[in-house]
């Protein structure tokens, strides 16, 4: 069983420091939910994860089985078998949905493939594809589209969780997925995931809302304020804080809430 | 087109980085070396060798004059750094045009092998001409189409066996006098295709035409000449690569195009000189009522281009397209770009450039957009969008609009983008490495472009923008 395990992980941005001093662990097989107000850092920890070059790790590590994996490039990680589903998927014009998707697939599955080696076989990719797609309720002609382009906001969230289906990593992170859809589209991403996530996969979802727990039942609720993550509890902490918001959290941890940039909206 | 070259041909000793045709023949059999150097001698010398009527000849040195009075331009690139007497302007490698690749001399025909060309012949051409140095040493056309009356020859055997189809258009799209090249082109014109597609005759298949520079300092000058009559149809397709010297190259071309009423002509050029060749191309169509005129414009290789297919709407209902693709790599400079000019009512134009700048490349697009008093409705729509790989690199665009109607719409839109830090970490995040990744960003922005040629020259043209991108990344 495979674990990812992050530690005093501290994060900055342009040389502010956003994250001071993350810990977290997560077993293959594990669903995590982690929430926190807006600008607390959320969103910080899933990019640092999956290596983005602006997010500097200036101290701490994370690792996936003991590897460290902080100074490994974004490629390098999604071979070891991490997945970051984008809060804000990027449009890439011209690339097509298939072709991207069958070299990322090809790289993955097979982590020591070099440039230019062969892809796998089109009618196994075309298969699964279209296996993949038709459980999550996509119309396959969106696997012609240039990857994003014009996409609806939900059409987007769809594409990461058909990634991710397709990917099949052991840890994905799950950035708002459900933000910007409307409940049917929730729904579908919701039960797409956790037909997904079985015992093969480790799972962090941040969200603000509840539809996507209600079908993934997390083990470990983690709150996030101001760069730490300041409690752990289970799915009822989880529901607590739909309903009541973040203020007992943050009169329980005056020291931290004292630190919180207040976000201009 | 090109399929996979074999990389242990002991042709291949010079360094020539990720450029793969960058190989040369040896040059000891040829038929025929002029000496360097340009004036009137070599220009009568090169008339003669071609046993040409008075008037050719005449026309040439009148050519040379215009071009001996003209300035060197001083806009687009630098081109004062051309030095006109070291170069090669006749070169005859082979003693005639022949119509078996068996009877090309060996080291041509290997040539060619490796460029994949007689392999495409078979697959899905309609007809090839092969150019090598000055002349076309092999020519092709199905016989079906030669039943039905299609010209496809090298030129200067048109100036022999069709000489009032020839001299009814030769040099009157393009005068000596248009610019500097077209004048120096007309002095010293050599080989080239000639194209005639009689009325209502469509031609399913491209025609390819592909030109080879072999020997160092050679001045290559084909003319090409096509006309597609009433309500005919055909698409031409040139190639052109060169060995790779420490010393300059000279390529100046002209093209000729005429499209009569209704007809339908598509001319693609997948540019990929070796980068010490001076590419200096003045290409021009008339395309008249209701006839539609596309020029599709790859630039990937050469030093420096100067470019700019242009189309001369002529008749009511014309329209006119060009897709320009340029991508300049280190130490290239594509200037390229499209002109329209609108001369009748109701005509339509459309230009759509794409470059690419990496490794201090530059990449300009240059477009004029032209409406004649009294050409009422007309509409023309022009986007062009830069990607640029690394700060080192630079593009820049110049839009030139004149208009002398007041009915008439023109749209021009035009972007500049540096390959986006979220894009590269988007694709990596899916276990792209950075190459990878921005490789298909790449082809994913010219992608629009690349989906208008037939499948064939869209895979060559990705082949060779992946040439490009390797190794480029660092
Ligand atoms: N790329 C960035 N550039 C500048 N500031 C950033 C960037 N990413 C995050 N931040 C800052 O880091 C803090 C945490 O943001 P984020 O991780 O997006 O929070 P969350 O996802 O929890 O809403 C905020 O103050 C935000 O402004
Ligand atoms: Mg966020």
């Amino acid at each position: 069983m495979s674990l990812l395990k992050i530690s005093d992980l501290h994060v900055s941005v342009t040389g502010t420091p956003i994250l001071k001093g993350v810990n977290l662990e997560i077993n293959q097989g594990e669903v995590h939910a982690l929430m926190g107000p807006n600008g607390s850092g959320k969103s910080t920890l899933a990019y640092a994860m999956a290596g983005h070059p602006s997010y500097e790790i200036t101290k701490g590590k994370i690792e996936i089985d003991g590897t460290n994996i902080s100074e490994l490039d974004p490629n390098e990680r999604a071979r070891l078998g991490l997945f970051l589903a984008f809060q804000y998927p990027v449009v890439i014009p011209g690339v097509k949905v298939a072709d991207f998707l069958r070299h990322a697939m090809s790289n993955v599955r097979n982590p020591d493939r070099k440039e230019g080696e062969k892809l796998i076989p089109m009618r196994e990719f075309r298969k699964e594809l279209r296996d993949q797609m038709s459980e999550l309720g996509m119309d396959l002609e969106m696997a012609r589209r240039y990857l994003n382009e014009g996409f609806s906001g939900g059409e987007k969230k769809r594409m990461e969780i058909l990634q991710l289906a397709m990917l099949k990593p052991k840890f994905a992170v799950l950035d708002e997925t459900d933000s910007g859809l409307d409940s049917d589209a929730v729904k579908v991403v919701s039960e797409g995931l956790s037909r997904l996530a079985g015992a093969e996969m480790g799972v962090l979802i941040i969200t603000h809302h509840e539809r996507l727990l209600e079908f993934n039942q997390p083990q470990f609720t983690h709150v996030m304020l101001a760069g730490r993550i300041v409690e752990t509890g289970d799915a009822s902490l989880a529901a607590e804080l739909h309903e009541h918001g973040y203020s007992s959290v943050r009169e329980r941890h005056p020291d931290v809430a004292a630190e919180e940039v207040v976000e201009a909206v | 087109m090109s399929t996979k070259l074999d990389t242990n041909s002991e042709n291949e000793k010079v360094d020539i980085g990720d450029y793969q045709y960058g190989f040369h023949d040896p040059t000891d059999k040829y038929v025929f070396t002029g000496q360097k150097g340009l004036n009137a001698a070599v220009v009568a010398q090169i008339s003669e060798m071609k046993n040409e009527p008075a008037w050719m000849r005449d026309f040439r040195l009148k050519s040379l004059e215009i071009f001996e009075q003209k300035p060197t331009p001083q806009w687009g690139g630098n081109l004062n750094e051309i030095d006109y007497q070291s170069i090669h302007y006749f070169v005859r490698a082979s003693a005639g045009q022949e119509r078996s690749w068996e009877d090309v001399p060996d080291d041509i025909r290997k040539t060619y092998d490796r460029l994949g060309i007689p392999e495409a012949e078979k697959k899905f051409l309609s007809g090839v001409k092969a150019q090598y140095e000055s002349e076309v040493v092999y020519g092709s056309l199905q016989e079906d189409l030669a039943k039905q009356g299609v010209l496809f020859t090298d030129t200067d055997s048109a100036l022999k066996d069709h000489p009032e189809l020839f001299r009814e258009y030769f040099g009157k799209i393009i005068p000596p006098d248009d610019n500097k090249y077209a004048a120096l082109n007309s002095a010293v014109w050599s080989g080239g295709s000639f194209v005639y597609v009689p009325p209502g005759v469509h031609i399913e298949f491209p025609l390819q035409a592909y030109f080879r520079i072999n020997s160092e300092n050679m001045g290559q000058f084909e003319r090409t000449l096509v006309i597609v009559d009433e309500g005919a149809s055909c698409h031409y397709v040139e190639g052109c690569t060169a060995p790779t010297y420490s010393s300059n190259s000279l390529h100046s071309a002209v093209v000729e195009i005429i499209v009569k009423r209704g007809g339908r002509f598509r001319y693609t050029t997948i540019q990929n000189w070796s980068n010490n060749v001076y590419n200096l191309v003045t290409k021009r169509a008339h395309a008249y009522e209701d006839s539609l005129m596309e020029w599709v414009d790859g630039n990937l290789g050469s030093k420096l281009t100067m470019k700019y297919p242009a189309i001369f709407l002529m008749g009511e209902g014309a329209r006119g397209e060009t897709l320009s693709i340029a991508f300049a790599g280190k130490g290239q400079h594509q200037d390229a770009g499209a002109k329209m000019v609108h001369c009748a009512p109701n005509t339509s134009s459309r230009i759509i450039s794409k470059s690419i700048s990496k490794d201090g490349g530059r990449s300009s697009y240059r477009g004029l957009v032209k409406v004649d008093p009294e050409a009422h409705g007309c509409k023309s729509n022009v986007v062009c969008d830069a990607l640029l790989l690394d700060p080192k690199s630079r593009s820049d665009t110049y839009p030139y609009i004149e208009i002398e109607d007041n009915d008439v719409a023109i749209e021009h839109e035009a972007s500049v983008s540096k390959i986006g830090e979220e894009q590269l970490f988007y694709l990596m995040s899916r276990g792209l490495t950075e190459a990878e990744a921005s490789s298909m960003i790449v082809t994913g922005f010219i992608e629009p472009l690349v989906k208008e040629l037939p499948m064939e020259y869209a895979v060559e043209m990705n082949r060779l923008i992946e040439l490009q991108m390797e190794g480029s990344i660092g």
